[in-house]
């Protein structure tokens, strides 16, 4: 059986009949192609890419720490990704695209993972970058910072390093996303000489972060800015194109959309601009607004249930809760657009996703007939019953989304009650079991056996917050997750994760509302802003001012 | 009497200092229970902030802040670390307490200290010159002006000239302390922070300065009418003399009150401002601290601002020993 993982920048490759030849062209064209590939992008667009200047960018909130695996927020990932490099990243259809990794090769049996490594890579120090390395980013710095990082590497029973290019990671057992849980910023590159130490989260070495990437940290201001330099020993000839990319921190955000529109800063995405200031910047001339970018983290909205609390234990009340919501309405009017409606527990974007699956349409009249035939009856006020609702403390669009909730709630005679926390609260409670709905957003990294089955599984019943502190259990959902994470045959592992998107669908454990897109602003005369699935936490080692 | 008041002096400081200690050992303690008693801690912001967590996580978390211990004996921990001007290690910025808090220290105090002195200075200047004739042309102007901008919110303030200054006329930067697409030196960057510093500390002056304007004002007025006044004029003073000597020394104990209340929210009173400029001091160094339940910076601002409320109050009070002779005491 053989299976050829296609990425726009060459082809990788995975054994099989004509290995050799396979690998020859991928070494090939991986070699090269990234730049080219890259360059296509601007050359479309009749750029030729120029050398120099400095790309003033937003960046909120402010980063506590610059150093990747130590602190795992966005504006973090944003920043350290110009910094630390992974082995591959991903195309906006979530195949892979080399970094530094040149190639690989994956056995028949799916156990053995072979990684050619690119050969003139050096540290900012100036150190060369090897397979030691890399071994000792996956199997010691990332087991022990990043849980992600550890339900993937922990199923590597060995990692060796034939020479000091190649890479091999032989598996226990066949583990079908195991090329998605790294990758991106998830698995960046450390050097071993500075990070190898006993208490890495405060290694007085993370405080000048040392990695292969095309810009060094040259000074952090705190509460103003953060400056990145070009690295004039970077790996690719001729590249970064930029000089400098200076990020200022603006905690206001009508401060922040006052600098964009001034050209102040020429790029801002994440949170930096309010959703309701979306339509305005798209009607400005010298702006770019773009949803692509979010293809890999895919974060969805969704009601949070405390499957515990009477009557939000029956799937015919969760049903029809879900009923009484119009996400047109929630993406029209609180999202601006930006983004999906949600169509099940799975991104689009997301690996194995499947088109044929529905959420129930939006009907008020049967949501009511539903709960009338479970049994809940309103009383002579109209109140069916009256459930405590904790908002998402991260800001006014959550708020809102609560308020629409409330709202919708009531009309079919279900009254909520706001139960308002701060962020910290917000974790500690979902971690308690001391809610009844909430919201969350997750982020799927590309494949349901990564990103979301903590949240369906009756193993992940704990309390722990971004695990499934809701309580569901259904032994079939269990069963279909087991057999999936280790079902490499393509067909069989789209059979398991469809029923399971149906099961999630008609148990509705969570009700799904948006598939969220943080759109990224940019000035016209920046080229390449987002051409991964990474959005603005890529490398930007193509991206150029004209 | 002068001199026996000036020989009692360090025995009444001493004595105050003795009791402002007591103070703070008191401040620390509730600010500490407080924090705790707020839901949610480092260990589950932490994984509030990166979407993810296990329970062996959190563990390791709570064990390396020391939050595993009981509560007493981390006070207790805290307390003796502070005896010995230990204010710990923020654990989201894996850096010392004191060294941040120093770091942003003085932005917050030039963007303060310099909206103070303006405010104090322009608004006595200005509560004097309305005192001068109370309902003619300028006490109307100045009272009407005063009672605008001490009405209106501070932010409100900030982007109005943010968007009359910065957007419309483009004159003035809008954020930020200085440039940084272009590093500049010596008096360059002065002139280049000054520019930056003007919309913020005229937006924190003006509130001020609007009640300082009211109250020497109103003060100037009442002292005004007393008969000692009468007397100095009859003594042939000039008006400059009667307004400056007599009566402003009179009538400036209440402004001296307010100025110490107002001194001692010089660290922690321009949240507002800082947040709406980007400035980059201590008001949104303690916001970021609170929402990622950062307990010993947070504890370390908070003591610092305490100190520095105490130390103005102590200083308050000498000024009212120079001013008035009838204040004996401290």
């Amino acid at each position: 059986m053989s299976e050829s993982i296609s990425s726009r920048g060459g082809n990788v490759t995975t054994t099989g009949p004509s290995r050799r030849a396979l690998l020859k062209a991928g070494v090939a064209a991986a070699a090269t192609a990234p730049f080219l590939m890259r360059l296509d992008d601007a050359i479309a667009q009749g750029i030729a890419p120029k050398r120099g200047g400095t790309l003033t960018s937003l960046l909120t909130p402010e980063p506590p720490v610059l150093m990747i695996g130590v602190n795992a927020q966005a504006p973090t990932l944003t920043v350290v990704s110009k910094i630390f490099q992974p082995l591959f990243t991903y195309t906006p259809t979530l195949d892979f695209e080399p970094v530094l990794a040149k190639s690989w090769t994956v056995s028949d049996d799916k156990k053995v993972y072979t990684f050619r490594l690119q050969e003139n890579v050096k540290f900012h120090d100036g150190q060369p970058m090897t397979a030691d390395d890399v071994i000792f980013s996956a199997m010691k710095f990332w087991m022990t910072l990043s849980l992600r990082a550890r339900i993937v590497f922990a199923r590597i029973e060995k990692a060796e390093a034939p020479d000091p290019h190649t890479v091999v990671f032989t598996l226990k057992e066949p583990f079908a996303p195991f090329l998605y849980g790294f990758g991106g910023t998830g698995f960046t590159i450390v050097p071993k000489h500075l990070y190898d130490v006993a208490d890495m989260r405060n290694n007085p070495n993370n405080a000048k972060p040392i990695g292969t990437g095309p810009f060094k940290l040259a000074e952090w201001q705190r509460g103003s800015f953060i400056r990145l330099r070009r690295n004039e020993d970077y790996w690719k000839p001729n590249q970064p194109y930029l000089d400098e990319i200076v990020y200022r921190i603006v905690p206001d955000s009508q401060s922040r959309a006052v600098a964009l529109q001034s050209g102040q800063v020429q790029l801002a995405g994440g949170n930096d601009i309010e959703p309701f200031d979306l339509p305005r910047f798209q009607a400005q001339p010298n702006l770019s607004v773009t949803l692509k970018g979010w293809e890999y983290y895919g974060p969805l909205a969704w009601i949070d249930i405390n499957k515990r609390v009477k009557p939000l234990d029956d799937a015919r009340v969760r049903r029809a809760m879900s009923m009484a919501l119009d996400r047109n309405f929630i993406l029209q009017k609180l999202w601006f657009n930006s983004g999906k409606v949600a169509t099940g527990p799975l991104c689009e974007t997301t690996k194995f996703y499947d088109p044929s699956i529905k959420l129930p349409p939006f009907d008020i009249a049967a949501a009511n007939k539903l709960l009338d035939d479970a049994g809940h009856k309103a009383d002579g006020s109209g109140v069916r019953f009256t459930i405590r609702h904790m908002p998402l403390p991260y800001g006014e669009v959550w708020t809102r989304l609560s308020e629409y909730f409330r709202a919708s709630m009531q009309k079919i005679g279900i009254n909520v009650t706001m139960d308002t926390t701060d962020a910290g609260g917000h974790t500690a409670r979902m971690a308690k079991w001391d809610y009844d709905t909430s919201i969350n957003y997750i982020y799927q990294v590309g494949d349901a056996n990564i990103g979301m089955e903590q949240y369906f599984t009756s193993e992940n019943i704990k309390n722990v917050a971004f695990n499934n502190v809701g309580g569901y259990n259904n032994p079939r959902i269990d069963e279909i997750l087991a057999k999936s994470r280790f079902e490499i045959n393509p067909a069989e592992r789209q059979k398991l994760l469809s029923e399971f998107q149906k099961i999630a669908v008609d148990d509705m454990p969570y009700i799904y509302l948006i598939q969220m897109s943080f759109p990224t602003y940019y000035s016209k005369k920046l080229n390449n802003t987002i051409t991964t699935a990474m959005g603005i936490a890529d490398d930007f080692d193509d991206v150029f001012l004209t | 009497m002068m001199q026996s008041r000036l020989q009692a002096m360090p025995r009444l400081i001493g004595w105050r200092v003795i009791k402002m200690a007591a103070m703070v050992l008191a401040i620390v303690v509730v600010n500490f229970l407080l924090i705790h008693a707020a839901p949610g801690d480092p260990a589950s912001a932490i994984a509030g902030q990166s979407g993810q967590a296990d329970a062996e996580f959190m563990r390791q978390l709570r064990e390396q802040f020391g939050l595993d211990k009981p509560l007493p004996v981390q006070l207790w921990i805290y307390i003796q670390k502070v005896l010995t001007l230990d204010l710990g290690v923020s654990h989201r910025l894996q850096r010392p307490v004191l060294t941040v808090i120093f770091e942003r220290l003085p932005a917050t105090l030039l963007l303060t200290g310099t909206a103070f002195l303006i405010a104090l200075t322009s608004g006595i200047a200005l509560g004097v010159r309305a005192a001068r004739r109370p309902g003619g042309v300028a006490d109307t102007i100045i009272m009407g002006a005063s009672l605008f901008f001490y009405a209106t919110p501070l932010f409100l303030v900030g982007i109005v000239l943010v968007l009359v200054f910065g957007v419309w006329l483009n004159w003035l930067p809008t954020f930020g302390m200085e440039t940084v697409d272009v590093p500049l030196h010596g008096l360059a960057r002065v002139a280049d922070v000054a520019r930056h510093a003007v919309l913020p500390v005229i937006t924190l002056a003006v509130f001020y300065s609007a009640v300082y304007v009211r109250l020497t004002r109103a003060s100037m007025v009442e002292v005004s009418s007393h008969p000692f006044i009468k007397t100095a004029r009859a003594k042939g003073a000039t008006e400059s003399r009667i307004t400056w000597i007599h009566v402003l020394r009179n009538a400036l104990l209440p402004v001296i009150t307010l100025a110490g209340i107002q001194a001692g929210h010089l660290i922690g009173g321009s949240v507002l401002v800082e947040t709406v400029f980007a400035w980059p001091g201590i008001g949104s160094l303690a916001f970021e601290a609170l929402l990622a339940r950062d307990y010993d910076l947070l504890l370390g601002i908070f003591l610092c601002t305490s100190v520095v409320v105490l130390i103005f109050n102590l200083l308050t009070d000498l000024l009212y020993l120079a001013f008035d002779p009838r204040v004996e005491a401290l």
